[in-house]
């Protein structure tokens, strides 16, 4: 029997708040940068609507493509350090008692609450020559005297993964509360030791959701715009400074434009690989 | 001494004792039962065998050798556990396979035990499926299969077959009894189905609130119990407050009743509580002469075709009789009869 009209009016309802929030604070929005992207450059001046690939081309050059290839390596290399420390950190926090649980998730959680800003000066003061961690390493006679750290590569990275690792313990957090306890324990009898175990069934159990927090992580990573430009030198910057400063310092909204959309083509590429991946692995395994 | 020995364990949960001062043996080669309610230490005492908990106190020995702070994964001993624990990201074969792996046992000679393995568990053919396609059944045997893999000095199982339905669990205490017999493999069980332990095991440890309650075949557990607390928890059993009379006696209810047996220690005026089974209880009518009668009344008769139960009210005690159809009393609700208590089948227990 057909539903009839109203209530199947009715059964799509749910769908039509999303729909509209979506619609209006997302497919908007990235139109008009779409748009924008291909709009005309009126120097001194803001953009006129045009067409053209100025501003793409402009792009397809060796240092944006260069910076380009940077912030995907910043992005990936500061997801794959919150992985291999935070999965860990993780199981091990599942598996304390409750008490001491609840305060771990307090202190990660007021992590979060720092500001990407605060975080790049508290790792820019800490790295520096004058205060930083060096001249508590000379008081410990394990340096001869206090040398800078910040701002440079290791800094930047310092920061980026401060920065991610919160979330990165919170997302695998539910999923390895769960994990049945008697797992490692059937490992253990059956030979393994602590260590094989960990990286012979609680790793490729938690396989798809390892992949989900590396993706999470790199997206997340890439649009961070001010730690490289507090804790990194100049060629330490990233896409993401990049259209920072074309789109408010430069006034040059269009070529921002070009750029995001370029950055969010290719992550959503990146993304879209490994999914595959680990779909065509499976199916071989 | 061959086998594995216990001596003195002891293991607390902050103020809870779970297991307190257990001395066992486990002979080789035999089936072995750890029975008795929730909560009473025997997870606790099959976790520490198998070196998953360290005991506070005590050693447990294997062949003489102690190995109490051997870790788990250096004691080989093939563990079934509650939930099965089958690794979610391994195929049936691979489950089986992993203690093998761990040892680097090249591929060939795996594949091959695992068939050996997969044949012994009568489950032929599924190496490659995925343990999500098997069925419950399927899936404990898969977790036999695994846990036998490496040969181990010791099998144990915590409660693995208490997820399945009542049919398939009976089928699989025969399977696993023969399969034991099969392979001569010392075996440690846990449960709180005491059919089940009655079914499988050559011995079985009754154990309550932490301790070891009694020791023993099982016919023997159920014909002499140690104490009140097996004789009510192993089977059914009628539980009458008594008073030592004079030699071979004692008081019920005022009536004086002959018994085949008093237990050491209890003199002329000691308390003390007589066990009898259902079944060694007959209801006679009102009027019949003999030795050993209750006067009675009939509360409820419960026919179920294979058995009659008859509930009896003698002096406020409530006593349970089960006869076969055969056998059936005539009597019915709020008849006044006689309850035959046979001296042979009196077990005088201390209070």
């Amino acid at each position: 029997m057909r539903a009839p009209r109203a209530s199947r009016a009715a059964r799509y309802a749910p769908a039509v708040y999303p729909t509209i929030m979506l619609g209006l604070f997302f497919v908007v929005p990235f139109a008009i940068m779409l748009a924008v992207s291909f709009a005309h450059r009126v120097p001194g001046g803001f953009y006129e609507p045009g067409f053209e690939l100025a501003n793409y081309a402009r792009f397809v050059s060796s240092f944006f493509l260069g910076t380009l290839g940077f912030s995907l390596f910043v992005a990936g290399l500061t997801a794959v350090i919150c992985i291999l420390v935070g999965f860990p950190v993780t199981y091990f926090i599942t598996r304390m008692p409750r008490r001491r649980q609840v305060v771990w998730m307090v202190f990660l959680l007021s992590v979060l609450s720092l500001s990407e800003v605060i975080i790049g000066f508290t790792w820019s003061i800490l790295l520096s020559r004058t205060a930083g961690l060096s001249n508590l390493l000379v008081w410990l006679d394990l340096m001869d005297k206090p040398v800078s750290w910040a701002p440079g590569f290791a800094a930047l990275m310092c920061g980026m993964c401060y920065l991610g690792f919160p979330y990165t313990v919170l997302v695998l957090f539910p999923a390895l509360s769960r994990l049945d306890p008697e797992l490692p324990e059937a490992a253990r009898t059956l030979g393994a030791s602590p260590l094989r175990t960990f990286f012979t069934v609680i790793m490729p159990i938690y396989r798809n959701a390892i992949v989900a927090t590396v993706i999470m992580i790199f997206v997340f990573s890439l649009g961070v715009y001010l730690l490289p430009q507090v804790l990194g030198r100049p060629q330490h910057w990233t896409l993401s400074v990049l259209i920072t400063d074309q789109a408010i310092f430069q006034s040059n909204l269009p070529f921002a434009a070009a750029m995001a959309v370029f950055l969010m083509m290719v992550s959503l590429a990146l993304v879209g690989v490994t999914l595959l991946l680990g779909r065509a692995e499976r199916r071989a395994a | 001494m061959s086998g594995l020995r216990l001596e003195g364990v002891e293991k607390r949960f902050g103020a809870i004792v779970a297991v307190g001062d257990a001395h066992l043996h486990f002979p080789e080669g035999q089936f072995f039962c750890l029975l008795g309610p929730s909560g009473c230490g025997k997870t606790t005492l099959l976790r520490i065998v198998a070196g998953l908990i360290e005991p506070d106190a005590g050693r447990v020995l294997l062949d003489d050798g102690d190995i109490t702070d051997v870790p788990a994964h250096r004691r080989n001993f093939g563990m079934v556990f509650q939930s099965l624990a089958l690794f979610p990201h391994l195929t049936v074969g691979e489950n089986i396979a992993y203690g093998l792996r761990i040892r680097k046992v090249e591929r060939a000679a795996r594949r091959k035990r695992c068939e050996e393995l997969l044949e012994l568990v009568r489950l032929p053919g599924v190496a490659d499926r995925h343990v999500s396609q098997l069925s419950g059944g399927q899936r404990q045997r898969v977790a036999m299969a695994r846990a036998l893999a490496l040969e181990p000095r010791l099998f144990l199982l915590d409660e693995p077959l208490s997820a399945l339905d009542a049919k398939l669990r009976e089928d699989m205490q025969v399977e696993l009894r023969q399969l034991q017999q099969r392979i001569g493999v010392t075996t440690i069980l846990v449960t709180h189905d005491q059919r089940e332990a009655m079914t499988m095991s050559d011995r079985v440890v009754v154990m309550n609130e932490g301790r070891v309650a009694q020791v023993g075949p099982p016919l023997e557990i159920y014909r002499s119990p140690a104490n009140t607390f097996v004789a009510d928890f192993i089977g059914t059993s009628n539980l009458l407050p008594a008073v030592v009379a004079a030699a071979g006696r004692v008081t019920v209810a005022g009536e004086a009743l002959a018994v085949a047996a008093l237990p050491d220690g209890l003199g002329p005026g000691a308390e003390a509580t007589i066990s009898v089974r259902p079944e060694s209880v007959h209801v006679l009518p009102d009027s019949a002469a003999g030795e050993n009668r209750l006067p009675g009344r009939v509360t409820f008769v419960r026919d179920v075709g294979v058995s009659v139960e008859t509930y009896l009210d003698c002096a406020g005690h409530e006593v349970i009789s089960i006869a076969s159809p055969k056998d059936r009393p005539d009597v019915r609700q709020g008849d006044r009869v006689l309850v035959e208590l046979p001296a042979a089948d009196i077990v005088v227990l201390s209070a």
